[in-house]
């Protein structure tokens, strides 16, 4: 661990067991992580990319230790997270929150803006009485909502205010780490760029440090200072942002950056596009050798026995990628 | 091979007029909507959520749920025939068989109890008149058709042993398998990933371009339907905004909502530390519209008169219209 690194994940693995019959008996695991590795750094945004079910939402809970049985290693400022005992987890997690993807399911439609908001500061014990207000009245300002709003319920907001809520409460007891869970991808366009934009603004202005977890690669580009992406359960390449975008090397990397659309349609028309065959496969039985050889263009006979892993391709130049045929 | 004539009107709509009354008061989910679909093109039509535009759909199909939704006025021409005035029966003929629509959520659209099989061939029993094994025959034909592959064995399954995109597949197969004149697509691709998305974008429109089949995709990304469709209408608030080639609408377009909205999407090929533009507030809420122009609340460049009046659709280039007082930016 480098001093600067706030937090370092190494060989993090999860599975959920299938089980079937009367007696629950487990069958099969879905490897949902399978040997992930990555580092964030102090005030870095790390963008998680990734299809559905590829295990980019629980590579995030997973560092916050929202699962039992996680194996691997989740180092916090050094402190390693697995081996914690519940009450020091408990004082730990408020330095680690997490901002989720469906505003319309995440707020208790029974509470108040300002209860839900304020419910945090109460359970770790940030403030009472006349502070307390004070402090709930300051949230809604950063977040651009209006204090006198805290008597209103979840659903008397729309989808991009109730998004401004769970960020509000994510923040309230001023965490140093963030899990962004798609925190857009339930909005529409132009309430998403009101999102990134403010995430952008509280991240500058607070020190924060975010993992930003998104199945869009072009929403994930504007906040991001370096990307992740993940294919059935591992990271197949990572590296900086705008090199990821310039020069990507895994050809799963290239299928996903050719397929998102461009709003222009003389350069739409004029792109290159690969069009992956198929759908994602089973994690519970995940393809031999690389998981993606079945829908590879460039796959050949090691990559179908032998699995790649994630390999510095020149040293220090920081862009790790996992696949046999990049040279 | 007959050639596609692009002028013929098969669908016209005039001044649709589609409300519903509820609790909150009289809400007009569609005000005043009037475009037209050639044969053999494909129509965008684009808004943010609640602008309309998927009870404009179901108001073509008449499936608009009363109470508490009513048409209230306006016409719909497909093939000289006016929708509105279509007697239950005769819906019934044109639904599922000439005008065929794929609905949003295929998870929820498809009957979790029925085979695949049952629910295609209902179709082609009711409008086409086969029997069970000829019916049979012709769902692996369309399954193969959107790229199912084992189809003779998968037809026999049921909706939850498919993925998500899969499932879109067969939604797509169901609403051609009458080879409809029009298809209409209400957000195809906004439960699926990125790279499915493109699949079906392109099973779509290969399909158009063989059958000569006029669509109608209706989106919120304006990105996705850039690739795909002739000509772009946009919405507000019940009401076209704007409306050109596609083209001509990317290139230059002229309503300040369309700027806002193409502004807003963030691009990969843009420059990266270019911030994202931003459409300030929220959409309006239907039963409490602002006077005048919807739009003015958030425009930039509203003048006094769009707080007064609703401006109408103006001619601004060729087949280029829009709806605004504020004067051109060039």
């Amino acid at each position: 661990m480098k001093d600067n690194h706030l937090i370092d994940v190494d060989k993090l693995y999860m599975y959920f067991p299938v089980t079937a019959g009367v007696m629950q008996k487990k069958v099969a695991d879905v490897k949902a992580v399978d040997g992930v590795s990555f580092y964030i750094k102090k005030g870095e945004t790390l963008g998680l990319v990734g299809e559905s079910g590829c295990g980019k939402t629980t590579t995030g809970r997973c560092i916050l230790q929202l699962y039992e049985g996680i194996k691997g290693s989740v180092l916090f400022e050094g402190v390693e997270l697995t081996k914690l005992r519940k009450e020091q987890l408990r004082r730990m997690r408020r330095n680690m929150q997490l901002i989720f993807q469906d505003p319309f399911a995440s707020l208790d439609p029974r509470m108040t803006a300002g209860q839900i908001i304020g419910e945090p500061l109460k359970v770790h014990g940030f403030a009472k009485g006349k502070e307390y207000k004070d402090q709930v009245a300051e949230l809604f300002r950063m977040v651009e909502l209006e204090p006198y709003m805290a008597d209103r319920y979840p659903h008397e907001f729309s989808g991009g205010q109730r998004q401004r809520i769970g960020i509000a409460r994510a923040l309230a007891v001023r965490p140093k780490f963030v899990v962004c869970d798609e925190p857009v991808s339930a909005l529409d366009v132009s309430i998403q760029a009101q999102i990134i934009i403010l995430l952008e603004k509280l991240r500058d202005e607070l020190g924060l440090t975010y993992l930003f977890i998104a199945h869009d690669l072009s929403v994930v580009r504007n906040i991001s200072d370096r990307v992740a992406v993940m294919y059935l359960g591992r990271i197949v390449e990572i590296t900086k942002a705008d090199e990821i975008y310039a020069n990507p090397l895994h050809p799963y990397t290239v299928a996903l950056l050719s397929a998102v659309p461009i709003p222009d349609p003389k350069v739409d028309r004029t792109r290159k596009r690969i069009i992956l065959k198929g759908d994602v496969p089973s994690p519970i039985f995940p393809p031999p050798g690389c998981r993606f050889n079945p829908r590879c263009h460039m796959a050949a006979d090691i990559c179908r026995q032998q699995q790649p892993e994630l390999r510095e391709l020149t040293p220090g130049s920081e862009h790790w990628v996992s696949c046999h045929m990049v040279k | 091979m007959t050639t596609v004539v692009k002028d013929e009107k098969i669908l016209e709509i005039k001044d649709l007029k589609t409300y519903f009354y509820t609790q909150e008061g009289e809400l007009k989910a569609v005000d005043g909507l009037s475009y037209n679909v050639a044969k053999g093109e494909s129509v965008g039509l684009v808004g943010e959520s609640a602008c309309g535009k998927s009870v404009s759909a179901l108001s073509i199909l008449r499936l608009i749920p009363y109470p508490p939704g009513i048409i209230v006025g306006g016409e719909i021409i497909f093939y000289g025939q006016d929708l509105l005035k279509a007697s239950e029966e005769e819906m019934r003929h044109i639904r599922g068989n000439r005008i065929a629509m794929i609905f949003q959520e295929p998870t929820t659209s498809l009957n979790p109890v029925l085979t695949v099989r049952t629910q295609i061939a209902e179709a082609l029993e009711l409008h086409r008149g086969m029997e069970k094994e000829e019916a049979t025959q012709e769902c692996v034909r369309l399954l193969k058709l959107v790229g199912i592959s084992d189809a003779e064995r998968r037809v026999n399954h049921y909706p939850f042993q498919f993925s998500g995109g899969m499932q879109q597949r067969i939604m797509i197969a169901m609403a051609l398998s009458c080879n409809p004149a029009l298809l209409i697509a209400d957000e195809p691709t906004t439960s699926v990933d990125v790279t499915v998305q493109a699949q079906l974008l392109e099973i779509i429109d290969d399909l158009r371009k063989r059958f000569g089949t006029s669509v109608i995709v209706i989106t919120h990304n304006l990105g996705i339907v850039a690739r795909y469709v002739d000509r772009v209408n946009v919405m507000y608030a019940g009401r076209l905004v704007e409306t050109a080639p596609t083209e001509e609408l990317y290139a230059n377009p002229l309503h300040p909502y369309t700027v806002g909205l193409l502004a807003s999407v963030p691009r990969l090929d843009s420059e990266r530390k270019k911030s994202l533009r931003v459409i300030k507030g929220l959409p309006p809420n239907l039963a409490r519209l602002p006077k005048g122009c919807a739009f003015h609340p958030r425009c930039d460049v509203a003048v006094q008169r769009c707080r007064e009046e609703y401006p109408p659709m103006e001619k601004v280039g060729e087949n280029h219209y829009r709806a605004c007082f504020a004067p051109i930016r060039k």
